[in-house]
């Protein structure tokens, strides 16, 4: 049961990404990132780990691909059919071929065998989240905060004419 | 139930497809989209280690799961990270009228 879910999950996302790095329509991509995505999200479900599944599908299934589609309207549309891809692709295609092979093969040999994914109870993540990783998540904010002010500021259109 | 390798093998391909876009493409736009795909890749990485590792290693009770906590991280910076490269190709396609990186040449030697 949970390896059909796992392929049709896999498939999905692996189909996803190669239409974002396939697809010539640039909104096309947007949706078929967001496929990815909300597989991903299912990828989770099945490790057991909902709250990461829950905040998946909010920030990316909702904010991410919404900013990613606002940000394509704001740029023009009609240039990007015209923006091909690199003509060294077929190096980057052999460099990330390259990179599978080292990862996959680095990841088989030092396989864990006969594990199970397990649940940690939403409590204790929170419990650990708010005393152990308290600064971090104290700086994430503060890096979220600075990032969306620097945001602001450098696509604002400035009164002085920049 | 499915072994962690499978999880492990799923998210480097998905890392790669990430890296081929990163590469290859030449719209700014597209090349985020890349980028988001890599993250998404080592979360998936992140994750499946935490719940198929964590609770193994201290046998009963579910202690180690630094994992989930550093993939909400990896989100949160995703989540900024996005914000100011989209800033920033909005304020490049205003000056230069165009999202092609191979056009915005300015410090190239």
């Amino acid at each position: 049961m949970s390896w059909i879910l796992f392929i049709a999950l896999a498939v999905l996302t692996l189909g996803g990404g190669l239409g974002v790095v396939a697809t010539r329509n640039v909104v096309h991509a947007a949706l078929a990132l967001l496929l990815s995505l909300l597989a991903v999200a299912g990828i989770y479900l099945i490790l057991f780990a909902e709250f990461l599944a829950i905040v998946q599908v909010l920030i990316y299934g909702g904010a991410i691909t919404i900013v990613l589609l606002f940000a394509i309207m704001l740029t023009r549309t009609a240039e990007y059919p015209r923006i091909t891809d690199n003509r060294q692709w077929p190096l980057a295609a052999v460099a990330s071929v390259a990179t599978l092979a080292v990862l996959a093969g680095s990841f088989w040999t030092k396989a864990a065998v006969d594990t199970q994914p397990h649940n940690p109870a939403l409590t204790d993540l929170a419990n650990s989240l708010f005393t152990r990783w308290a600064i971090p998540f104290e700086i994430a904010s503060l890096v979220l905060l600075v990032a969306l002010i620097g945001a602001i500021i450098i696509a604002r259109e400035s009164e002085e004419g920049t | 139930m499915v072994d962690l390798v499978y999880f492990q093998l799923l998210s480097a391909a998905l890392f790669v497809i990430g890296m081929y876009g990163v590469l290859a493409r030449r719209s700014a736009v597209l090349i985020v989209m890349s980028i988001e795909l890599m993250l998404n890749a080592v979360n998936i990485n992140l994750i499946a280690a935490a719940s198929h590792l964590g609770y193994r290693s201290v046998g009963e009770a579910f202690t180690n799961f630094d994992g989930q906590i550093i993939a909400i991280f990896v989100i949160t910076v995703a989540a900024a990270e996005l914000g100011l490269a989209l800033a920033i190709i909005l304020r490049i396609y205003r000056n230069r009228g165009s999202v092609n990186v191979d056009e915005v040449d300015l410090m190239k030697w």
